[in-house]
């Protein structure tokens, strides 16, 4: 049976299709069958930050009326072969997706797919609402700052009452915390709130840090998941939360200030 | 001066009220038999009242009042009657009573007094919450103590009627007494609250800021001013 994980924050630019895209991306790299799902219907990026928005053809909402199937709407990642897109239309809006819709095609990918991950639009509307109905585990994208904080916390609350899960009175949706642009300089200068902070607000598992960095950005631009740079302090970053999140005991990196060499100091970082 | 030796009040009783489509005698009589033969004794010389609104013959009343002494019932008079059967009412000794203005037919009355038996005794109940309360969340414990074992989110609202207990910390809306009683209180493990309200008096977190912020506290009201003071 697949997994079906809803990346979600109720606030919008904090990172959910990046992440979602890294996450993807990392649990394909470990030979499970995933199939990343944009419900960001009218606004399309997952594709961009894929690099597959050239191949577009059908779509969610084109799946949901019955006009293609889904292996027509599927788009396969060249880079890694067990992984799957299934973009947004950029042309309708939100309220084309019913819920009986969505149930309908999360049921028929659950049949071929490991995991299922919905990349979630921001707002706590019904776009929102619907990428997170169906989800057995939830990773909460936040910032270290207080709006973004907050509206996680209200995300957090939909998730438990919202819910299939909440509603059919089954064990609740695993709840995991991502805390995405942490800038540990910023946090001793006291101008961003510490992972304890937020963990202490949220009282939320802490799933992963991803330190705020320039491989983010030129990932988006050149449409390679950030996880893929290897190299990167963001894609190791990532690479460890998605062994945290398949079940590996795998320590924090990147919350402390890296102490610069001298060399460094004279001709900067 | 008043002589209270003598007075005439008005006063209201209790009264069966007779529902019949066919008021001939022989009707009456076969109908009420079978009603007296289920409970004799509670209707041994009950008054009656016969509603005579969805008659269309001009009944017999003399008659009828034979059938009810024959019983041992006492007919009192009739109600919804035309000025036609008033009349005829009044003319056989009957009181022609005013229909109240609830037209409830005899089966619907039952109803509502067995609705009044199934009235709880007052009990202060508490009702208990197993995890956070998050932001935009509203929890509401109506005649009841609260209990959190959370933390209750910015944004959050925790309402009951009685006591509230927060053994995580309040950051979000606190109300306590919420039905007026101010010897509710409000207790948490650590204050952050952005508002706590007993009945009806509240603070925000700009008047909550000082010895017990961020510390553990009991929020009570004393002559209609809220007074904080140490958990333990």
């Amino acid at each position: 049976m697949a997994k079906i994980i809803v990346v979600t924050s109720g606030k919008g630019g904090v990172g959910k299709t990046t992440s979602s895209a890294a996450i993807g991306t990392g649990i394909a790299m470990r030979g499970f069958k995933t199939v990343i799902i944009d419900f960001d219907i009218g606004l399309r990026n997952l594709d961009l930050i894929m690099g597959c928005e050239r191949r577009v053809v059908y779509d969610f909402v084109n799946v949901i009326n019955g006009e293609a199937n889904l292996k027509q709407a599927l788009i396969k990642d060249k880079r890694i072969d067990t992984l799957f897109i299934l973009p947004a239309s950029q042309t309708r809006d939100k309220d084309a997706l019913s819920k009986e819709g969505v149930e309908r095609i999360l049921n028929e990918l659950a049949e071929e797919f490991d995991y299922i991950i919905c990349d979630s639009p921001a707002g706590i509307e019904s776009g929102a609402m619907m990428a997170l109905y169906f989800a057995d585990e939830a990773v909460v994208v936040t910032n270290p700052e207080v709006s973004s904080v907050r509206d996680s916390d209200r995300i957090l609350g939909m998730l438990s009452s919202k819910s299939r899960r909440a509603e059919q009175g089954l064990p609740g949706i695993k709840e995991h915390l991502l805390l995405t642009r942490y800038n540990p300089e910023r946090v001793v200068k006291g101008e961003m709130l510490s992972v304890e902070d937020v963990g202490d607000i949220l009282a939320i598992k802490l799933l992963g840090v991803i330190p705020e960095s320039q491989a983010v950005l030129n990932a988006s631009n050149s449409g390679t998941p950030v996880i893929l740079d290897e190299e990167s302090d963001a894609g190791q970053a990532y690479l460890d939360t998605v062994a945290r999140l398949l079940g590996e005991d795998v320590p924090f990196r990147f919350l402390n200030v890296e102490k610069k060499g001298l060399l460094k100091r004279i001709f900067g970082g | 001066m008043s002589d209270h030796s003598f007075e005439l009040k008005g006063s209201l009783f209790p009264l069966s009220v007779l529902y019949c489509q066919d008021l001939s005698a022989a009707a009456v009589k076969a109908q009420l038999q079978q009603k007296l033969a289920q409970a004799p004794a509670f209707f041994y010389r009950a008054p009656v009242v016969i509603n005579v609104e969805s008659v269309t013959q001009a009944p017999d009343f003399e008659a009828i009042t034979e059938v009810f002494k024959e019983l041992d019932l006492v007919l009192v008079g009739v109600c919804g009657a035309s000025a036609e059967l008033k009349k005829l009412a009044q003319a056989a000794g009957l009181a022609a009573l005013q229909l109240s203005k609830s037209k409830t037919p005899a089966k619907e009355t039952k109803e509502i007094e067995a609705k009044t038996e199934i009235v709880a005794a007052p009990v202060m109940e508490t009702k208990v919450v197993e995890q956070n309360i998050r932001s935009g969340q509203q929890i509401y414990a109506k005649g009841a103590d609260l209990v959190i074992r959370g933390t209750v989110g910015a944004g959050a609202e925790v309402i009951a009627d009685g006591n509230i207990h927060i053994y995580g910390t309040l950051r979000g809306k606190a109300i306590a007494g919420a039905a007026g009683d101010s010897q509710k209180r409000v207790f948490c493990h650590k204050l952050e609250a952005e508002l706590i309200s007993i009945a009806g008096s509240y603070w925000l977190s700009d008047s909550l800021q000082g010895e017990y912020w961020g510390k553990s506290a009991c929020i009570g009201l004393q002559d209609d001013k809220l007074v904080l003071a140490d958990l333990l």
